[in-house]
Order: structure tokens, then sequence, then C-alpha cells
């Protein structure tokens, strides 16, 4: 029993950290405690957190992808481009996206495994190779006024009691529960799981390490795609600068949720967590109103550090212990 | 058999981003079709043209490369000094906006702040025990975040005339900024080289653990590599903010983390740690200044001009890895046995 609760300590204080910011923000701020606010947390953060299941199952493998946040803006102006400047069909072209996005992560992956070289910096030249692609398209901003998008970009699901459910807050929910399967549910995901721990006893105990890693890096590229797919929908444009810097909140999300960052130790339900805790920090400064933008960026690295201390502290007591 | 002068400048890794660079003038050369871009005047006691243009707006990669190439050879990395950049020209620019401040104090106060930065960073790699992509990564997003508060978001216009000899001014006939970093390259060689330091520095990145039985302070070494990144980073800030006679937080110094780690890379410094090579990184440094020249002269859009560089780090990288350079020798061994 105690070790079983050890074990979900650090998913225990993510959520209690969330209670504790959403509590304190309702106690601020007039209006934040409401179904509208909440259901705000998801819809808000959606292009981030698709981004962060794919960052979680990469973490897991004790790799890091720097990438996601130029592959959501070359996706991003890639859908607005192919549908409203040539007439492609959204369906055909948001396939080509995740195609492309899958692809530039396999290649990634391929480096990584067969070249040896590290995640970092791979991933940054993709990271470059991405936006560098999304400039290349445009670098203005494109409307987005295809009847089928500018409909999903509306639409809502409302099971009643006043809820109102955005495509774009289904589509994080769907993701984080696919994650959620993928990670704790399929041999793929201990797999993952067990070459973050120990990539060497993964390799003697005959795991498919290469294959493994290789897929990772390909899934997340989908991820980021499916992140920009969800921004175009969100915003209603297309903009090749759109997710500058996301990658960090991503794995700020990914760390929060008490994920180890060096692999092999980790909860998709945590990532959940640091989703509501990223997007509570958004919404409050955003009811705020005085503190600019510039305060996410503080914060969210402050709360990263601590988590990470915190981290190291009972890290370092397991060791002990052992 | 004793090596040939040829032999061992051969296997200097200044040779290959050095046959980039002569690579890169001779596709100007040619596009051009004239000797335009080789062509140096001399004016009012000035040097002026294009390879002065490239020493001019290179120094600032060069001098950040010189801080990372000892970051990386203590197997560390820094992404921070983009950020740094900004919270160095922030600084500066928010003490020189009061008349009352002196150039010399605003400096003093920017690189203190970034070499807190740097130390913070080092603390958190050593003590911590944070990875560093991760502890420098905290510091690129907080660092961005305070330069913006710093500066209420706003770019600073700063008009000082002694500020701003540090970007345009001539020292000579050289522009300043190239003969302060080739003075800082002179400096840190003499103290590294004729010293113990270097050693130390390649002691700790080679083998933590040995250096640490043989009493070396590792945890001292990287924390002061960290710190010397940050000075740098923030000195290249004031080089920057000084060039463009403003201060901009929210693009200043920015992907400058990809570049300096490139030049590193570039110029023969693994990226796993130990032997390391400062030369190799400044000239690394010159290569990328004069492949964005090359790309603005082809008509390559500056919007673009990540893609090249990007395929060009993968590219060196592909060339330096083990796998590839195996390859490589079992095709020549096979020339020879053939």
């Amino acid at each position: 029993m105690k070790a079983s609760i050890r074990r979900r300590l650090p998913l225990l204080v993510t959520a209690g950290t969330f209670v504790v910011l959403f509590v304190t923000a309702g106690i601020m701020y007039d209006g934040f405690f409401s179904s509208r606010v909440f259901v705000n947390l998801f819809t808000d953060t959606a292009s981030t957190g698709v981004a962060a299941v794919g960052m979680t199952l990469v973490i897991f493998s004790g790799g890091i992808d720097l990438s996601v946040g130029a592959v959501i803006g070359f996706t991003s102006i890639l859908m607005a481009t192919l549908v409203e400047k040539h007439g492609v069909h959204p369906a055909v072209a948001a396939t080509a996206a995740l195609a492309l996005g899958a692809g530039l992560g396999a290649f990634m992956g391929m480096l990584i495994q067969v070249f040896r070289q590290p995640p970092f910096l791979v991933t940054l030249a993709g990271m470059f190779l991405a936006r560098g692609g999304a400039w290349w398209i445009s670098t203005e901003s494109t409307e987005i006024k295809h009847p089928l998008l500018v409909g999903l970009s509306g639409f809502a699901w409302e099971p009643g009691g006043g809820l109102r459910l955005p495509t774009t807050a289904l589509v994080l929910v769907a993701a984080l529960a696919a994650g959620y399967v993928l990670a704790h549910h399929t041999r793929f995901g201990r797999n993952l799981l067990a070459i973050g721990g120990n990539e060497q006893s993964a390799l003697l105990m005959g795991l498919p390490v290469a294959a493994t890693k290789i897929w990772v890096y390909t899934l997340n590229g989908a991820c980021a795609a499916l992140a920009g797919l969800v921004a175009v929908i969100y915003s209603g444009s297309g903009n090749p600068s759109q997710g500058i810097g996301l990658e960090l909140d991503a794995i700020a999300v990914v760390v929060i949720g008490g994920t180890l960052l060096s692999g092999g130790r980790g909860h998709m339900l945590g990532t959940l967590f640091g989703i509501l805790i990223f997007g509570t920090i958004q919404s409050a400064l955003l009811f705020d109103g005085r503190l600019g933008s510039a305060w996410l960026r503080i914060v969210v690295g402050l709360l990263l550090l601590g988590f990470i201390l915190l981290q190291r502290l009972m890290l370092g007591r397991a060791d002990r212990r052992s | 058999m004793s090596e040939t002068r040829l032999q061992s400048f051969c296997r200097s890794p200044v040779v290959w981003p050095l046959a980039g660079i002569l690579l890169l003038v001779l596709v100007n050369l040619v596009h051009d079709r004239s000797t335009a871009f080789l062509q140096v005047t001399v004016t009012d006691g000035h040097l002026y043209g294009t390879l002065v243009d490239i020493l001019n707006q290179g120094s600032r990669c060069m001098l950040v490369a010189l801080g990372m190439t000892l970051v990386i050879a203590v197997s560390g990395v820094d992404l921070s000094v983009g950020s740094l950049m900004a919270v160095g020209a922030a600084v500066a620019a928010v003490l020189l906006a009061r008349e009352a401040h002196s150039v010399a104090l605003a400096m003093t106060a920017a690189l203190a702040a970034t070499a807190l930065a740097g130390l913070a960073s080092g603390l958190l790699v050593t003590w911590v025990r944070v990875q560093p992509i991760v502890a420098t990564l905290i510091l690129m997003v907080v660092g961005r975040g305070v330069a913006q508060l710093i500066t209420d978001g706003n770019v600073i216009i700063i008009q000082r005339a002694g500020f701003e000899f540090l970007g345009n001014g001539y020292l000579l006939g050289l522009p300043f900024s190239t003969v302060l970093v080739v003075a800082l390259y002179l400096g840190a060689q003499v103290v590294l080289r004729r010293s113990a330091a270097g050693l130390f520095i390649e002691a700790a990145g080679d083998n933590e653990t040995a250096s640490r039985f043989a009493g070396l302070a590792v945890g001292r070494v990287k924390c002061l590599a960290y710190m010397t990144s940050g000075l740098c980073a923030g000195l290249a800030g004031l080089l920057a903010a000084s060039n463009i006679r403003a201060a901009d937080t929210l693009r200043g110094g920015e992907n400058m983390e990809l570049d300096a780690i490139f030049a590193v890379v570039v110029g023969g410094t693994a990226l796993t740690g130990g032997r390391f090579s400062l030369l190799g990184s400044l000239v690394g440094a010159l290569l990328l200044q004069t492949l964005t020249v090359t790309m603005y002269n082809l008509g390559v859009p500056p919007a673009v001009a990540p893609v090249p560089k990007a395929l060009l780090i993968i590219g060196v990288c592909l060339l330096q890895s083990e796998k590839s350079r195996r390859w490589l020798g079992g095709l020549w061994s096979a020339r020879k046995a053939a």
C-alpha cells in the first residue's frame, strides 16, 4: 500500500498542484469557477496538449524533440495554402500534412538511431528545417474560408448540463486517451519505458530497440502535425510563425506531469494534469490582464524548475533507500 | 614514420570549415562572374568590402561560439545564449536610457547579469544534476521573459557615442568587434594552453569520474565554463545592440544557440566533450556567416535561410558520425586493396 503511494507520488503532487492553483485562481478572480473556464483549459491548450502527448512518449524513451513547434507552424501554413490557394480538399491536405510530419519524425529518428547523433541536435536541425519550410511556403498568415474547416471551428458537442465541448477540446481528449492506451496498455509503451530506463538492458532483453525508437519519433512527428491542424481549427488561419517556443511548453507540461526527463518513468495521466496546470496559469494571467505574456514564460520556466528540483529530491531519497 | 607538415595540417580541425569557406567564396565568384566579392577597399583609413563585412557581422557568433566551445568541452551544452544576448542588451539599454549612467557601468551591469545567469545554469548542472539541455532550456525561456520584462516588451533605442563604437567602430582599419573577438581568443588561448586550465576542461569533459578521482574540482570547472559562456553571450548581446543602436528583446539573439553549436561542431569539437579547438569554432562561425552572405547574394529570401543551414548541420554531423566514417573508410581501403 505504502509502496504504491510512493510510486504514484509524482502524479499525486501534480494533481494536488493543479487543485491548489485552480482554487487559488478561483478565489482571486471572479467568474473563474465555471464549467466554461474549465472546458477552456482544454480548448486553449489543445495544440500544446496534443504535442505534449507525443512528447511524453518520446521522453519515456529517454529522448527529446525540439522540432514540434516548428512542425506545427509548417503544418498550419501548408494546410491553409493547399486548401485556400490550390483548392485541395481539407481531408487530402490534412492527410498530406500528417504524412509529412510523420516523415520528418521518421527521418530524425533514423539519424538519431542509425547514426548515433544526439536527439537534441538532430531535432534542433529539424526545427530549423520545418520553420524554414514554413516561411518558404509563405511569410504571411492566410485566413481559412473553406466551409468544412469553418464548420469544424464553430462545431461544439453539447452533452448536456450546459457543457460545450469544441472540436479542439475533443481532439485533445481523444489524443490523451489514445496516448494513455498506447503508453500503458501496449507492448510498444512498455518497450518505450524499458528503453528509457536502460537502453542496454532493453537491447539484451531482445526488445526491438531500433524500431521502437524510430517509431516513437515518427509518431511524435505525426502528433505535432495533428497539433498543427488543431491550431488551424482553433485560430481559423494558417500562420507560419505558429508555435514558436511551443516545444518548451510541451516539455514543461510533460515534466510537470511527473515524467522523468531522463526517461524510463512517467505516466500519461500526469501529462493530463500538466496540461491543466499550464492552462490554469494561462487563463489566470488572461483574467488578471495586468501581466503581459512575458510572465507566462517566466512562470512556466520557474514551475519547470520547481518540478525538476522536486524530482531530484525524490529520486535522491529513493536512491539512498535502495 | 614522422608526419609531414602537410599531413598534420590536414588533420587539424580548421581544415574542413576553411575548405567550406573557400568553396562558398568560389560559388559567389562564379555566380557574380566578377571578383567583387573579394574586393577590399580603403576609405578614410577603414577597410570596406564583403569580406570585412563577414568578419564584422560574424563576430557575434564567433564570440558566442568561444564560450560554447568551453561548455561543450566539459560535455555540456548551452541553449540559453540567445536569450542571454537579449538580457545583456536589455540591461544595458535600460541603464543607458538615463544620461547619468556611464557606458562602462551599463556594460559591467549587463555582463554581470549574464555571467550570473551562466552561473545559475552551471549550478543547476553540477549541483542539482539536471541534464545540461534542460537546465539551459529553463534559462533560455525565463531569460527571454526577463529581458522582455526589463524593457516592457519594447525595442529601446540607444544613442550614446561611446556605446555605438562597440559594434560600429574601427580599430587599426578593422571593425572593432572583430578586433575585440580576436583579442579575446588570443587571451583565452594563452590562459587555457599556457596554464593547466585547458587540460582541466578537457579532463572534466572526457572522463568526469576519473578526473574527480584525480583530485580535480569538476563541478567548479564546469560552473566556470557556463559562466564564461554567459559572459560571452552577454558581450555578444552588447555588440548586437550597439550594431543596430537598439535593444530588441523579442528577436535579438534569436537562433544563436544553434548557430553557435553548429560553429563548434564544424570546428572539430565533439559534442561528447573532451578535446576542443577554439580556433576551429571561430572558423566554423565564419563559415556560417559566409553561408548567410552567400545566400543573400544568390537571392535566397532571408526567411528560407534556416533550411540550407539545417541541411548543412545534418550533413556535417553525418560526416562526423562513426558509422559513416567507417563506411567511407571501408571504401578507401577497398580502393587501396584493388
